[in-house]
């Protein structure tokens, strides 16, 4: 039946007149998430996209490896790891074309960094020596929001402002399954959808809100049939299966491109390490489930498709590793440098103008500095007072 | 000869004919909320808005604070000008999240790379019958709310002058509309060149020797009749309207009290953890040599707004100002 003809088909006696305002049919996810490597669809797949998921995926990977690493080292306040969903964290950024924008969450800064942002860059939130530590209007990327779902409803208010000017910008949208339960998610979805907002929302279900497991936090009947009750379509998708998520997430983009707004996609993923580095899962999850994922590792995902078609020779292997390895000791050779610290920096941009209150205190610490550095010898602490 | 068209006008009129003109300026200034496009607001300060400048400018939002503020910021962040629109103070508090961990700290935690330039609009304070929910004075919510500013006109003419100079501004701005002033009227000429001075300067309301009442928004006309009715006590009592919070004008404020040596803070809030007790701080600490007593407050009580029928006993009336004024120890002096 057609959408009109199922409204037909529905007469209620007046009054009062009463038809459903859309078909939920359409909006409607699949029962399983959409999966494309170790499928029939596998073959279809194109090779340069593999080729480019799989390096950018190793990257990740390491990114990730090495990021971890600095909080043992002190480097870093805090990082809460992506791995194992380096296939959503990629597909976002590779989603994107270059006048896009991307609203990440703090778990996110690998999709800021396979945008193209430096790494040194992203991570300076989890430093400590900045909250942002890059110009979001010159990458095209909020600042990593750590209220969770908080920069939902800015995606949607970017979207709609760039609609109303006529130019042709999306927002995507990263948000964990635990940030679903938030109100800003409702008011963020149900915004985009009246107002047709060209906004991609991408749930990343890990399966935890730190120890929280999915069953605590809903009982839809997933994530994605939440796009059902704001009127938009919902897709569910294997998150650690890359192209499947590449695809999905294209497509919505590409929805939202041509007018058609916004789409809400649920990748299935599993998070892989603790929540953060400060964060101990063994008190909330076995290490089996864990140990089964792992058969379902993103990478391994990839490669088992790039293998069946003979494109991961040695020499392949070997240059993806180089790249990634490049990738991670330049960025640990960069972190291990001090951040150049400021701490008059701390009364600039509070306001456009300073107010006189701050100009007073701000005073008040340049003198405290200058004492400082005269009992130091002249060595201040922190290295640049005025 | 030409005469100046000078008829008397609301505050609700002044802040509808700000908004008008500052959309008229520049394309950028967008206003959002409930009930702000085909019927004008529940104030009928926008009235006439979206008809004049379409739906897209003038927009019913879905009834959702939270996502009025949220979609503001991304709206900001694309370079829009947003004017948002909570319906009543008490209304306001669903975004709070998004005005106290986005819109107030963007500008400083982007190095100023993502400035918010957004005038949130907050009727506020009681005198109307309001029922539960609808008189609440939350200016202490946002004053301790470090990035934001926090305004409030008293007088027809600052209505319009304030409310675009918080639009001008590219800093975040909450504009606090005293309700019991939106009928208040005044002789002003919306045609006349209007002076919009930027935000941050208080205003000597009227000139006195004996002692200085600081106040804002609804309390102002309250302090001018007190002002009127100590007269017959002999006290020529000095009124300033502060109009700006956030900042705070040190200077105004400081050289009036320095001027008279009393001081009293007049405002509905409550008194405990309310505006009062950072003037009044502020105040001694500036002027303690030139006191003659110790700074005073006149404030609501510090109960939940009361119902419509007792809220007379809350809000500080004549009496109770010139009770405080009477507390200043004159007895000192003669
Ligand atoms: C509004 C808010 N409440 C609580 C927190 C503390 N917190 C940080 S991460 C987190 C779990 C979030 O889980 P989820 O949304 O599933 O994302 P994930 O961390 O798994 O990527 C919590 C509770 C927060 N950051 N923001």
């Amino acid at each position: 039946m057609t959408v009109m003809e199922q409204r037909d088909a529905y007469r209620p006696a007046p009054p009062p007149a009463w038809q459903l305002r859309t078909d939920p049919a359409p909006l409607l996810p699949d029962a399983e998430p959409y999966r494309v490597l170790g499928t029939e669809a596998a073959r279809e797949a194109d090779q340069e996209l593999l080729l480019r998921l799989h390096g950018e995926l190793v990257r990740g990977r390491r990114y990730n490896t090495q990021a971890t690493a600095l909080t043992k080292q002190g480097r870093l306040a805090v990082y809460p790891s992506s791995t194992g969903q380096e296939a959503c964290e990629i597909a976002a950024a590779l989603a994107l074309r270059e006048r896009d924008w991307l609203f990440p969450s703090y778990r996110d800064t690998l999709a800021a960094v396979a945008r193209g942002l430096d790494p040194v860059a992203a991570l300076t939130l989890l430093r400590g020596d900045w909250h942002t530590g890059y110009d979001p209007r010159e990458h095209r990327i909020a600042p990593l929001s750590t209220p969770l779902a908080t920069q939902l409803p800015h995606a949607v208010g970017l979207a709609h402002a760039a609609r109303l000017k006529g130019d042709d910008v999306v927002a995507l949208a990263m948000v964990g399954d635990g940030g679903t339960s938030e109100g800003d998610f409702h008011e963020a979805l149900n915004f985009a959808a009246v107002w047709q907002a060209p906004v991609v929302f991408l749930v990343q279900n890990n399966g935890f809100a730190i120890s929280v497991p999915l069953a605590k936090q809903t009982a839809a009947p997933s994530l994605a049939h939440k796009a059902v009750g704001y009127g938009m379509p919902g897709r569910l998708v294997d998150g650690n299966d890359a192209v499947a998520v590449h695809e999905v997430l294209s497509e919505a983009v590409r929805r939202a491109r041509e007018g058609g707004g916004p789409t809400l996609i649920e990748a299935v993923t599993y998070r892989m390490e603790a929540h953060t580095n400060a964060d101990d899962a063994t008190r909330y999850r076995h290490d089996a489930e864990v140990e089964a994922w792992r058969d379902h590792d993103p990478i391994l995902l990839v490669e088992r498709e790039l293998d069946a078609r003979g494109l991961l020779d040695e020499d392949r292997r070997r240059a993806v590793r180089e790249d990634a390895e490049a990738m991670a000791a330049d960025l640990r050779e960069r972190m291990n440098q001090d951040p150049a610290l400021d701490p008059m920096d701390l009364f600039t941009q509070v306001y456009a103008e300073q107010t006189s209150q701050l100009r007073e205190q701000a005073a008040q610490l340049r003198a405290e500095l200058e004492a400082e550095n005269d009992a130091e010898g002249g060595a201040g602490r922190d290295g640049a007072a005025r | 000869m030409t005469t100046v068209a000078v008829k008397p006008a609301t505050m609700g009129q002044a802040l509808g004919r700000a908004l008008r003109d500052a959309m008229a300026d520049d394309p950028a200034v967008h206003v959002l909320g409930e009930d702000v496009g085909t019927l004008g607001g529940v104030f009928r300060v926008t009235d006439g808005l979206a008809k004049e400048f379409g739906d897209d400018r003038c927009t019913d939002t879905p009834l959702a604070e939270a996502g009025i503020l949220g979609t503001a910021v991304g709206m900001a962040m694309y370079g829009l000008r947003p004017v948002v629109e909570m319906q009543f103070d008490a209304f306001a508090y669903p975004a709070f999240e998004q005005l106290i961990s986005h819109v107030s700290r963007m500008r400083n935690r982007t190095r100023g790379g993502m400035p918010m330039p957004i005038t949130i609009r907050v009727p506020y304070g009681g005198g109307i019958g309001g029922v539960e929910h609808h008189s609440d004075s939350s200016e202490a919510y946002y004053m301790a709310t470090p990035g934001l500013h926090v305004v409030t006109p008293a007088t027809v003419a600052d209505a319009y002058g304030l409310l675009r100079a918080s639009i001008a501004s590219d800093d975040p701005v909450v504009f606090l509309e005293p309700k019991r002033l939106y009928w208040s009227k005044a002789d002003w000429n919306p045609d006349a060149p209007q002076s919009v001075e930027p935000i941050g300067k208080a205003v000597v309301r009227r000139a006195g020797r004996s002692a200085t009442l600081l106040t804002y928004g609804p309390s102002v006309p309250v302090c001018l009749e007190a002002a009127e009715a100590a007269r017959a006590e002999g006290w020529d009592l000095e009124v300033v309207d502060l109009r700006s919070l956030v900042p705070f004008d040190d200077e105004t404020v400081t050289a009036s009290v320095r001027r008279t040596g009393r001081a009293v803070v007049v405002h509905e809030s409550g008194g405990f953890g309310g505006p009062g007790g950072e003037i009044a701080a502020r105040v001694t600490e500036r002027c303690f040599h030139h006191l003659e007593a110790p700074v005073l407050r006149v404030a609501g009580f510090d109960i939940p707004y009361p119902p419509p029928m007792l809220e007379r006993h809350h809000l500080p009336g004549v009496d109770r100002i010139l009770d405080a004024v009477a507390r200043l120890q004159w007895e000192a002096e003669s």
